[in-house]
């Protein structure tokens, strides 16, 4: 076996609500098992298995090239954009064969934020509006609603409800990225993918971002990938740690980051490489 | 002080022969000259062409003035020019070459980089990109010895059939005319239209495709949805490209259009152009009120261009002023 691989899928997080279930554990949003993944002939991901659980925010860490973003791509299936990716292994949302479903229907039930702010050259009302035309909600008054709380979702609608349908392209880099995190909410999806959403943002604009996904974890499942390790101490439930296409230790964040079981973690952790 | 300077003399010539040289090397005065220079005989050869036209074209312009755009009887015997039918035939093949060429051409350039695997969108690209350079003459072959008997027998005689009921599919069938020259354009056009399109679409950011990819979108609403007004101005630039090829197209057009200065509804009637006429009487026009006419029309031709590229340009403008362009 690859020897490495570890997770805390006998624990489980504890339920976020009180209507949950049977103590200490709760059914998993998203079960990962036997996850491999191949860029062509280079293998980038090597079985990965992972639970993450509904209504918490789940972090994922390592240095780059480690297969994280691979990882929350495979997710949404993001990664069959990729001409000669192909993966193998198992990943069920919710007990359905994430992997089978309708591509366009997974991808609305499980949404990605990027890393580089990718608001439509549109206006800012029409960015927010795409994916429900998308997906078919019509009636000006029905998209007006929509838009509306999925701005405020995502705090962005104070900031904008003046200007909505002046260009995205107004609006500052931490704006944008909101807009892009109020697109992702207007469908409505179950869980919310973030790959590095406030690498290219400062420090203030990475503040209001943290907060709005604190937030989110309400009523969305959060995976997000970042660089930055106080980042993931500040806002994740679980973390995860990858290392060349491995993951190498997933646990409750406070774990990881005071009390890790695997070395590599430690080393990473304590800022030994990475 | 005149001594001064003349002490002075030459050692500053002494002075500056290196600060030359090294002006010289460093280059940047130099090539900003000649770069310059360049760039200056741009406009001059365009003032040039102009002067050349208006001037040459003076007898016809003070004999006709303004009817000379406005009547349509071309007798070089009687001296009666005008240019109607020209601008007509023109404006009419060039109209047919577009509405054929900007549909295929548009959809082949979505097929190449939204649709196709790289290696065939590569080899196909290719082949598409070497059609350009074929010279138009043998495009003129082509449409005389396989398309012309194409359109008399089986196509103009279905359209009438089918679609007869519009005046432009009326007439009888002789192969040659407006059609003909229409779809030749077409086909001469069409690997501007498809190359440059292709690569405005292959400039969008992957990030767009994504983001609507992430909302749910299927491949094609993200590509016509996301993808397609992303590159809009590249497309509208290759339409206006190949409009101005178009109008221009010489030797194909004069080899099947029929060169009859008439303005017939019927795309099946023959007609002329303005490139053809210029191209077959220039050399057999012994009257310099005849030359002076064929000039003007070049002029014509000229300021036809300028509009169409003008308006080409107001047009590019407006949509980058509303704000919903990428910056």
């Amino acid at each position: 076996m690859m020897g490495t691989l570890q997770h805390s899928t006998a624990a489980g997080p504890p339920a976020p609500n009180p209507g949950a279930t049977a103590p200490g554990r709760v059914e998993p949003k998203l079960k990962i098992s036997r996850l491999n993944f191949f860029y062509g002939a280079f293998q980038a991901l090597h079985h990965v298995e992972l639970e993450i659980a509904a209504n918490r925010i789940t972090a994922l860490i390592g240095p780059s090239g480690c297969g994280k973003s691979t990882f929350l791509r495979v997710l949404n299936r993001m990664h069959e954009t990729v001409r000669g990716a192909r993966v193998s292994g198992e990943v069920l949302l919710d007990n359905e064969d994430a992997l089978a479903m309708d591509v366009s229907r997974l991808r609305r039930r499980v949404g990605m934020v990027f890393q580089k702010p990718n608001p439509f050259p549109k206006s800012i009302f029409d960015n927010v509006a795409y994916g429900l035309r998308v997906n078919g909600l019509k009636g000006s008054a029905h998209l007006k609603e929509a838009v509306e709380h999925s701005l405020r979702r995502a705090a962005l609608w104070d900031e904008v409800k003046d200007k909505l349908h002046k260009s995205a392209y107004d609006l500052s880099g931490g704006q944008q990225q909101r807009l892009c995190i109020a697109r992702g909410l207007a469908v409505d999806p179950e869980v919310l993918l973030l790959d590095e959403p406030s690498s290219a943002l400062d420090p203030i604009a990475t503040a209001k971002i943290e907060e709005l996904v604190f937030h989110l974890k309400e009523n969305c499942t959060i995976v997000i990938v970042t660089h930055n390790m106080q980042q993931a101490a500040r806002i994740a439930d679980d973390t995860g740690f990858f290392l060349l296409g491995k993951l190498i230790e997933f646990d409750k964040t406070e774990t990881i980051f005071k009390n890790p079981a695997k070395k590599e973690t430690e080393d990473y952790i304590t800022g030994r490489f990475g | 002080m005149a001594e001064t300077v003349a002490l002075l003399e030459p050692q500053t010539e002494e002075d500056f022969r290196p600060a030359f040289l090294d002006r010289l090397r460093n280059g940047d005065e130099v090539a900003h000259l000649v770069t310059l220079i360049f760039a200056a005989a741009i406009l001059v050869i365009a003032a040039l062409l102009v002067t050349e036209l208006f001037g040459s074209s003076a007898e016809a312009r003070h004999k006709f003035g303004w009817h000379f755009f406005f009547t349509s009887k071309w007798d070089p015997v009687a001296g009666q020019f005008g240019a109607l039918p020209f601008i007509y035939g023109t404006v009419v093949t060039s109209a047919v070459a577009l509405l054929i060429s900007v549909p295929l051409g548009v959809g082949a350039a979505i097929f190449l980089s939204e649709l196709a695997p790289p290696r065939i969108s590569d080899s196909l690209t290719f082949i598409i990109e070497l059609l350009a350079a074929v010279p138009s003459v043998i495009y003129g072959v082509l449409a005389m010895f396989a398309l012309v008997p194409l359109l008399r027998d089986p196509i103009q005689p279905f359209l009438n059939r089918t679609l007869g009921f519009l005046p432009i599919f009326q007439g009888p069938s002789y192969g040659v005319g407006f059609l003909a020259a229409g779809v030749i354009l077409a086909i001469m056009v069409v690997p501007f239209v498809i190359s440059i399109s292709r690569e405005s679409l292959l400039a969008v950011p992957n990030e767009q495709r994504e983001a609507a990819l992430a909302v749910g979108a299927t491949r094609w609403e993200s590509t016509w949805q996301v993808v397609v007004p992303y590159a809009r101005l590249g497309i509208i630039g290759s339409v206006f490209l190949a409009l101005a090829r178009a109008l221009g197209e010489t030797m194909a057009v004069t080899m099947v259009i029929g060169n009859t200065p008439q303005i017939v509804k019927s795309l099946f009637a023959t007609g002329y152009t303005i490139p053809a006429v210029i191209a077959n009487e220039f050399t057999e026009a012994t009257e310099d009120l005849h030359l002076s006419a064929l000039v003007e029309l070049g002029l014509v031709l000229f300021l036809l261009t300028i509009i169409i590229n003008g308006f080409a340009r107001l047009m590019v403008l407006a949509t980058t002023r509303r704000g919903t362009t990428h910056p």
